[in-house]
């Protein structure tokens, strides 16, 4: 069965119940094949469900429908031959080097002699050596997430599943690791036959990955199956490795407007509802960004790659802050561009006071949950409401999570804008400031 | 492929090294005490009443040792009940919702007592035996000790986190496993806190609990507590003086031998990984560890016990359940209806039993009584407050006195208070001072130090960053302690007043009420009613008391302290 699918995932969905009786929908019809000796990449942005389908693969949780079968068998517990490598490595602090890569050994009940040996082999081949006996506190992040692959290989699985493994460290020690990992995988050193990753990092995807899958945010949903066929190693500045890149980064932001509601009047790319859910995003970034943009070299217009690159954001860290832009129209995305928008160009050119009047403005035009809450405000005799009114409301289209990190969010835009007031104490919105 | 040694395997040339011998002799001399301390448990207990203790000095070594044995075995009794309640609390969510509000109220409810309910049912287990009222002693130890242990695993088992469940999860640990290698190591630095914690309170019950006398039955178990108590009947100073000497030494060993090697053995097992505290350490751990032959010996121990952790885990799928989703509706339906069935039979047969021969006059009366604690309960966390925040303010921010004063002030709260009730109730006589007053303190002579000891760590936690911007602006005087000082010990001082307030009802029972040979002395209270009933061996009365009590502590905390605690966490807590 040399040819068959390790993996084989079947319109798999996974939903949570709300408060108001309906779905919360994190991923939706989800159909992925691993077949030997590949990398499939998960790319998408956070909240697009691709570590909870890791989670899924994993039998960690089971989904709500669809299916994940793993040779042959379904997956409905922590299948042996799969193994994770975590983001934040958990790494059991109690225990050395040594005994953490031990550990899963242990539980498969081998004779101690084996597990010794196969934990040694496993350090050796992982570039550990020297280090056994250290607690992982000892350990710079580099090494304690080389110990997080060791503790995963040694159980020789057949998938290795990695969960943003490079996300935590920083960019020179992630480069090494990607580098060392992608050696091992090409000379086949590696007891394992497939691999999924998940990222969100456009260049460690196309670097890393025979295939990268697209996911959408809200709900999870595969959107594009790009196939990688450079050769290992790869270039980062070869111009196939850019091109990739850059239609990556297209797609990426042709669906970062969300779908048009229906029945809603045809409304701009990228407008909100009272449903949206706010992105934690400062004003401050928000100027820094237009400031940016505003000035040379890009004189009101940049490629999105290439700002990424320049201000060193990752694609997390830059979509939200573009998008709010989208949202307050001071600027615009369209392929992969983002472009100053007339208000976003005043806003560059103003002081501190015309720029908060001007993002008033914005805010109260076009962010509906601002409006709202400055309406309810003012009809209000004492111009006070509680927090928790507007967050019932929310709960009633989104998660609890979602609407307080939304509520956050709108607080602290209108604190800067002036819009309203918050007194966090009493948990109540107001209109006047303190004087 | 290189063969990995431990240190003492490879490290070490000779066989045997000094530390061999010292550690040998710490062993030997434990087992020595062991069996020393527990030759005695079969006699009948006629002849515990034949050879009464005496208050020759020479005696008071055998009667510390079997007074630490009852602690010991106490503990490791508690340690068990921990491991069980704890686990099945926090994991499994039918068993939590009466389990942990269960533990709230054993929390609450004044231990003393207790004593006179549950020595009666010991003694009619091992009838005649001294084992029955050994028992029932280690049972008054065990439920100081129990609960907050218990607590504090509950909520550590409860805020693993959640790769660390996840990876023990996907690398298959059978239950068995991750309970010992995941859940237990992650909750160990709190638990031994709590374990010291315990190990301090239950000194107070010791003294209590070693001469109980239950309306005609006096039980005196050989030990410091009934030394103690014999002492102060005969009014004999030198004799409290040698115990309280006895109780010192013990307090130390133990300290040392104990204690200190497992809190820098648990070092190992804190979570956050900052770089730059100084690890804890123990000249005990040091000589177990570098002992080759403690090593040899606990060695084939280690593989067994590594051995029952083998095997797999059952493949037993185990879907997150999201917390809002009321699956399995009948059943806990069926559950609650179980609970609340079994808690109104409970109810029944208590009004019946306590309504045999009790009035609503003693109900009001038990009430009133409860208020006169009360104040003398706030009054005297208010004076302590008012002297203890601003010294260990003082002493918090300044570290070299920090350095001498933090250990001092964690023994004293360590140090059973109640055995030096007698030297003020001496005090009080000479001078025919007012008890109702003059008693009071002793509530909280031995907790006031909670509050001291929790405001030095507040204080000494105030970032010096903060410390520099505060002396760059010029903040001082009365403005420093109001918007620094003050906000930054807060949530400090409420830890350790609620831990004082709790202690001081408790304490009440034994201050309330104190004699020093044919001087009795009483204030009008709670605490001195529940004694009074003690003696008088009348257990309607003693169960009112102790309900009224158990009221009063569990609406003040639900009403005043989880509010103001809830408060201060959300608003002062740095970083």
């Amino acid at each position: 069965m040399s040819d068959a699918a390790l993996l084989d995932i079947h319109d798999l969905c996974q939903s949570f119940p709300k408060a108001d009786g309906g779905e919360h929908v994190v991923l939706e019809g989800v159909e992925l094949k691993l077949a030997q000796g590949q990398i499939v990449g998960l790319l998408g942005r956070t909240g697009s469900g691709k570590s909870t389908l890791l989670r899924l693969i994993s039998g960690l949780t089971l989904p709500s429908s669809g299916t994940v079968t793993y040779l042959g068998q379904p997956v409905l517990a922590p299948a042996p031959g799969i193994a994770m490598v975590f983001q934040s490595f958990a790494l059991f602090p109690w225990l050395t080097v040594l005994e953490n890569v031990q550990l899963g050994l242990e539980a498969l009940g081998l004779p101690e002699p084996e597990i010794r040996k196969r934990a040694l082999a496993a350090i050796d081949l992982i570039g550990l050596d020297g280090y056994e006996s250290a607690y992982p506190r000892e350990l710079s992040g580099g090494m304690r997430q080389r110990v997080g692959f060791a503790r995963a290989l040694v159980v020789h699985p057949n998938i290795l599943l990695m969960d943003e493994p490079f996300s935590a460290l920083d960019v020179l020690t992630a480069e090494t690791l990607r580098t060392d990992f992608l050696e091992l995988w090409g000379e086949g050193k590696l007891p394992i036959k497939g691999v999924i990753l998940v990222t969100h990092n456009i260049e460690e995807a196309v670097l890393m990955c025979d295939r990268i899958l697209l996911f959408s945010t809200n709900p999870g949903k595969i959107i594009r199956e790009i196939p990688v066929e450079l050769r290992h190693p790869r270039n980062r500045l070869d111009p196939q490795f850019r091109d990739l890149v850059e239609n990556i980064y297209v797609a990426m932001t042709a669906r970062a407007a969300p779908a048009p509601h229906i029945g809603a009047v045809a409304e701009k790319a990228g407008s909100a509802t009272l449903d949206t859910v706010l992105p934690r995003v400062s004003a401050n970034t928000m100027s820094g960004l237009i400031e940016t943009l505003a000035a040379p070299p890009y004189n009101g217009s940049a490629d999105l790659p290439v700002l990424g690159d320049e201000l060193h954001m990752e694609v997390d860290d830059l979509f939200p802050v573009a998008e709010s832009l989208q949202m307050l129209r001071l600027a615009e995305i369209e392929g992969g561009d983002i472009k100053l928008t007339d208000m976003g160009r005043q806003f560059a050119e103003s002081g501190m006071d015309d720029r908060k009047r001007l993002f008033q403005r914005q805010l109260l035009a076009h962010v509906p949950l601002a409006a709202h809450i400055r309406r309810v405000l003012q009809e209000r005799t004492n111009h006070v409401a509680p927090k928790s009114r507007f967050f019932d409301e929310l709960e009633d289209h989104m998660t609890g999570e979602a609407a307080e990190a939304s509520l956050r969010a709108v607080i602290a835009w209108g604190r800067y804008a002036e819009a309203f007031a918050y007194d966090d104490d009493s948990g109540t919105f107001s209109l006047e400031n303190p004087t | 492929m290189r063969v990995f040694v431990p240190i003492s395997v490879g490290g070490w040339a000779r066989l045997f090294s000094r530390w061999d011998v010292l550690a040998v002799l710490l062993i030997l001399g434990l087992l020595l005490f062991l069996s020393e301390a527990s030759r005695n448990l079969f006699q009948p207990l006629a002849e515990l009443q034949r050879t009464p203790p005496s208050l020759d000095p020479h005696n008071l070594p055998e009667y510390a040792a079997r007074t630490t044995l009852r602690m010991l075995v106490a503990m490791a009794l508690s340690l068990l009940f921990t491991f069980t309640y704890a686990t099945l609390a926090a994991k499994n969510k039918r068993a939590e919702r009466l389990l942990v509000p269960l533990l709230d109220i054993l929390q609450s409810v004044p231990i003393l007592g207790f004593i006179s309910v549950t020595v009666v049912f010991f003694m009619a287990l091992a009838p005649g035996r001294v084992l029955g009222a050994e028992f029932a002693s280690i049972f008054a130890i065990f439920t100081s000790q129990a609960w907050n242990m218990a607590f504090s695993f509950y909520q550590s088992l409860r805020t693993v986190p959640t790769e660390l469940v996840e990876a023990s999860r996907n690398f298959r640990l059978s239950p068995w496993m991750s309970f010992w290698r995941v859940d237990v190591p992650f909750a160990m630095p709190q638990l031994i806190w709590n374990m010291m914690m315990s190990m301090s309170g239950s000194w107070f019950f010791v003294v209590a609990s070693e001469a109980i006398s239950v309306g005609n039955t006096t039980v005196t178990l050989p030990g410091v507590g009934s030394y103690m108590a014999l002492a102060i009947e005969r009014q004999n100073l030198t004799a409290v003086g040698w115990a309280i000497l006895a109780m010192l030494v013990v307090i130390l060993l133990y300290d040392q031998i104990l204690f200190r090697p497992l809190v820098a053995w648990a070092d190992r097992f804190r979570f956050e990984q900052e770089p730059g505290i100084v690890a804890p350490r123990s000249w005990v751990l040091d000589i177990l560890r570098r002992s080759r032959v403690i090593d040899r010996l606990i060695r084939p121990f280690g593989v067994l016990w590594r051995r029952t952790m083998l095997g797999r885990a059952p493949d037993k799928a185990e879907a997150i359940k999201p917390a809002t989703q009321p699956r399995h509706g009948w059943i806990t339906f069926q559950w609650s209806l179980v609970v609340f069935a079994l808690a109104a039979l409970a109810a029944v047969q208590l009004v019946r039993f306590i309504t045999q021969d009790i009035t609503l006059a003693d109900i009001g009366t038990t009430l009133l009584l409860g208020l006169a604690t009360l104040i003398r309960v706030v009054i005297l966390i208010a004076l302590a407050s008012i002297v203890w925040v601003p010294a260990g303010v003082w002493v918090g921010t300044r570290p070299h006195a920090t350095l001498l004063v933090q250990p001092v002030a964690q023994f004293l709260a360590a140090f059973p208070a109640n055995v030096l009730f007698p030297i003020a109730v001496s005090g009080i006589v000479a001078w025919k001072l007012d008890p109702n007053i003059w008693l009071s303190p002793l509530m909280i002579l031995g907790t006031q130090w909670y509050i001291l000891f929790n405001v030095i760590a507040g204080a000494s936690a105030i970032p010096a960053e903060l410390r520099s911007a505060a002396a760059n602006l010029r903040v001082r005087g009365w403005l420093w302690w109001r918007r620094i000082a003050l906000p930054a010990v807060f949530p400090y001082y409420v830890t350790g007043a609620i831990t004082a307030s709790g202690g001081s009802w408790n304490a009440s029972i034994v201050a309330e009420v104190a004699s020093w040979g044919n001087e009795h002395l009483q204030a009008k209270g709670l605490g001195a009613y529940i004694a009074e009933k003690t003696d008088a061996g009348d257990f309607h009365h003693i169960v009112l008391g102790i309900a009224v009590m158990s009221l009063y502590v569990v609406l003040i905390n639900r009403f005043f302290w989880r509010p103001l605690y809830l408060y201060a966490e959300r608003k002062f807590r740095l970083g």
